[in-house]
């Protein structure tokens, strides 16, 4: 990220890849808010960055200017796609897809993830949970990014897709290349190969030997009397790792840094236990984590601004969650916040189809480690990093306890 | 007070289940629905108002009686 040219003006150059966008967009996205509420750049092809809740929700809404046939916030660097995102010809399916491929495909996935499943899903999250803090809790300190938020989902998410958790690092490894090293294709391009001929041989294996699993399901899934095609399954079981992974470890990361730096929340949470619902909404409005892009598909005008057929639009849901105009004491953390519409899952027919799941998992990891270890603060002159572009959360994260 | 669903707008986020799971159930692939007519008991109008105001698809819709 060193090589990232400064920004002298983010209302015409702004770069997501900044340094200090990653550590603080909040104050960018104020400044921007009152003065050029949708942003533009030049940089890696021309990008528009909306601010406000209404303008993201009113984008998000309008799928037929802009289309959901490119998400990635960095687009590929040097042209031709990897070889790994070419086998997946339909791209990665429902998220990356306008209907009515985005309508079938979505119906395929959403019962893997519905509340009744999720319930299902929630004594194995607590379970590893625990290990994980039976690994670390007496040694006084650990990496809460590395030792146990980048642990948990990658494994839950394994065992819905039916491969072994034995397999996480390499999981997590591969989704870390694709999501935050876009500005490195050589990196970028090994980890979608090597993440899509992963899920070839388990197809294959599949076939011969279906078991009870979401891509076993998908396999024997038929649409209209007809049976998917691979390279669909392919892109489903993609999507469902990379969003899988890297989305809801950033937001546990995020709310465990924020416990660490905010001792009064951290407190009230422990003493106030019933909040925790309401907890995990404010936390997830205040760190979210997902940014996501759309291709503008003719030209057109939104906000006075002059979108040409091609542009891109990052639908800023993190940026909207902070808009005093939606919400009070917006940069603030409330806790019990009552009325709380944030769209860190999405707004409009992408809503993300694991949002069930996200929101289990960061409850049951919050729980897990405040019963566990309800005091701890950052580390003295702890280095905490962070990423960002398209998934935002901490990656090192060292924090001390009794 | 008395409420339902908007089936075009419920993009199945689940809040309302989640705040006021005695007045809203949800399927499989994620919309939710009223329990029964709609028709919200006085004791949980509280939750009702919660879920409407909570809704980030304002898919809950507050019916006058009639």
């Amino acid at each position: 990220m060193s090589g990232v040219h400064p920004v002298a003006d983010w209302s015409t150059d702004f770069d997501v890849l900044d340094p200090g966008y990653v550590a603080d967009p909040f104050t960018i996205w104020d400044d921007l808010r009152s003065t050029c509420p949708v942003a533009h750049t030049g940089r890696r092809g021309s990008t528009w960055l909306p601010t406000r809740y209404d303008d993201v929700v009113d984008l998000a809404h309008d799928i037929d200017h802009f289309s959901s046939t490119q998400i990635s916030v960095i687009p590929v660097a040097g042209g031709s796609p990897p070889e790994g995102e070419r086998i997946l010809r339909y791209g990665v399916p429902p998220i990356s897809a306008d209907p009515p491929l985005h309508t079938w495909t979505r119906r395929l996935l959403l019962p893997w993830f519905s509340h009744r499943r999720v319930e299902g899903y929630q004594a194995m999250t607590a379970e590893l949970c625990g290990r994980l803090l039976d690994g670390f809790s007496g040694r006084g300190r650990a990496d809460a990014a590395g030792d146990y938020a980048q642990q948990i989902p990658v494994r839950v998410i394994a065992a819905i897709l039916g491969v072994p958790g034995s397999l996480a690092d390499t999981f997590t490894g591969w989704v870390r290349d694709v999501l935050e090293f876009a500005d490195d294709p050589e990196r970028r391009r090994r980890g979608s190969q090597a993440l899509v001929e992963y899920f070839v041989d388990e197809v294959a294996r599949r076939r011969s030997e279906p078991g009870d699993d979401l891509l076993s399901d998908l396999l024997g899934s038929e649409v209209d009397g007809v049976p998917i095609e691979d390279s669909v399954v392919l892109g489903i079981a993609a999507l469902v790792l990379i969003a899988g992974v890297g989305t809801t470890w950033s937001v546990i990361g995020s709310s465990l840094w924020h416990l660490a730096t905010h001792a009064e929340d951290r407190r009230r949470l422990v003493a106030e236990p019933d909040l925790m619902p309401f907890a995990v909404e404010e936390l997830l409005r205040a760190y979210s984590p997902v940014t996501m892009a759309r291709v503008v598909t003719e030209d057109v005008e939104f906000r006075g601004c002059p979108m040409k057929a091609g542009d891109k639009v990052l639908v800023n849901f993190p940026g909207a969650n902070r808009d005093p105009a939606a919400f009070e004491e917006a940069d603030s953390v409330v806790l019990d916040r009552a009325v709380n519409r944030h769209v860190a899952f999405g707004s409009g027919i992408h809503r993300c189809a694991g949002s069930n799941l996200a929101r289990m998992e960061l409850r049951v990891a919050l729980e897990e480690w405040l019963a566990r270890i309800p005091d701890f603060s950052l580390e003295n002159g702890a280095q905490v990093t962070w990423a960002g572009g398209q998934v935002r959360g901490p990656r090192q994260l060292p924090v001390v306890f009794e | 007070m008395r409420i339902r669903v908007d089936p075009d707008r419920c993009q199945g986020h689940a809040r309302c289940y989640a705040l006021a799971p005695e007045l809203f159930d949800v399927d499989d692939y994620g919309q939710s629905s009223v329990i029964g007519d709609g028709v919200v008991p006085p004791e949980l109008e509280a939750k009702a108002t919660l879920a409407i105001a909570n809704c980030p698809e304002y898919a809950i819709e507050e019916r006058s009686e009639e």
